[in-house]
């Protein structure tokens, strides 16, 4: 039981990253990853949305949306699935307002760095992708939330390592046109090959 | 050049949303690997941008700030569910095709960002014009590399045969790695590289 949990856990991180094996989330990710410090804030505010998102989804989709799910309230035959995507797109813009205000209030350095990011979490593809995900395996409650922490964590895994690489190439010789975005653009490519190796890994 | 022509063109190459503003670039790997789906969500694209622009920018002074994520998420949705109907009803072959796609536009961060960064500030007309312009600023790096991974990784442009592949007994030994999302990575950097030397000002100094 232990083992399963554990090896999902390391799949969505490792094996399914969502940046760099799925490239999800990828604006967020090249734009927020010009230092260290910004990306950690960003990896944390992900991870929190993802691991709340992805079990609320999976309540939400088992116990209302789901064919037969409604059976507890005498609906036996309603089958809601068609909804799922409006009703999954309106958790987690809920949930990324509500952390818009926590962290404007009791964080603001952090508010400030994130910018114009914070809200586009709402629309970070891999936050939609991660409960879309959870939907199409059907996870139970317990794997969903092991699978949102997974994700979650595996984001900020990658944003960080980009963030690592981008500040140690501030002091290499890039080409004048490449300089910023165009080199993050091709790192990320080479990146994403990598993480290629981690997908013939059996758990 | 006067204020409407600057909004409106500005975003093709002075202000590129994927290659200066680093908005939708998910999207932007997705669906290039065939120029014909390319350029069916670049036509969305711009439908949507646009209209969620207007519709942002004539209720700006009426949204609470503490809810405004919702209303324009809301905005987007209907609108994408409006083109993704409309692809289905005209174009049913390539609706097939593109399904997930055109849903993922909820998704795409230029929309949301353009709603955010300029329509929730600006009046109605100016908002639509910018929309109008962002999106074809997204369709023509779409387009871009679309083309060359169709060209170069299967050998054909919109699903005629133009570099006749070794499988099929002809000279051209299709490249592998553009097939492969990463690749679109290491042309969206080039693209980058070929705009900035044209237009030396957009250079990031660090």
């Amino acid at each position: 039981m232990v083992e399963h949990y554990l090896g999902l856990f390391i799949k969505s991180i490792f094996i399914e990253n969502m940046a760099l094996a799925l490239f999800l989330g990828m604006c967020t990710f090249l734009a927020v990853s010009k230092r260290v410090e910004t990306a950690i804030g960003l990896g944390i505010a992900v991870v929190v949305v993802q691991s709340i998102t992805v079990p609320v989804n999976n309540l939400i989709y088992n116990f209302v949306l789901r064919e037969g799910a409604l059976s507890w309230a005498g609906l036996a035959n309603v089958d809601l699935t068609f909804i799922g995507l409006v009703t999954y797109i309106g958790v987690i813009a809920s949930m990324v307002q509500i952390l818009e205000m926590v962290l404007d209030k009791y964080v603001p350095k952090l508010y400030n760095a994130l910018g114009i990011f914070l809200p586009l979490i709402t629309v970070n593809c891999a936050i939609l992708g991660g409960s879309l995900f959870m939907v199409e395996r059907d996870y139970v409650f317990a794997e969903s939330v092991v699978f949102g922490i997974g994700s979650g964590a595996g984001f900020a895994l990658a944003v960080i390592a980009l963030a690592g690489i981008r500040e140690k190439m501030r002091y290499s010789d890039v080409p004048k046109g490449l300089r910023g975005l165009g080199i993050t653009f091709i790192t990320v490519g080479l990146m994403a090959i990598t993480f290629m190796l981690f997908s013939g890994i059996q758990l | 050049m006067s204020k409407a022509k600057k909004i409106l063109l500005d975003p093709i190459f002075n202000d590129n949303p994927i290659a200066r503003q680093i908005l939708g670039i998910c999207s932007a790997l997705a669906v290039t690997s065939k120029l014909e789906t390319s350029i069916v969500m670049a036509l969305a694209v711009i439908f949507v941008v646009s209209f969620s622009n207007l519709a942002v920018s004539l209720i700006r002074n009426h949204i609470p700030t503490s809810i405004r994520i919702l209303v324009e998420m809301t905005i987007i949705a209907s609108l994408v569910i409006i083109a993704d109907q409309f692809i289905k009803a005209f174009a049913f072959d390539i609706s097939k095709q593109l399904s997930v796609y055109v849903g993922l536009i909820i998704t795409n961060c230029i929309i949301m960002g353009r709603a955010e960064a300029f329509a929730l500030k600006n009046p109605p007309l100016t908002s639509f014009l910018d929309g109008i312009g962002n999106g074809l600023g997204y369709s023509f790096v779409l387009l871009s590399v679309g083309f060359v991974r169709e060209l170069l990784g299967s050998g054909k442009l919109l699903g005629m045969v133009v570099l006749k592949s070794t499988t099929e007994g002809g000279w051209y030994l299709p490249n592998g790695l553009l097939v492969l999302p990463a690749s679109a990575f290491l042309l969206i950097g080039f693209l980058i590289w070929i705009i900035r030397t044209w237009k030396p000002e957009q250079v990031e100094e660090e």
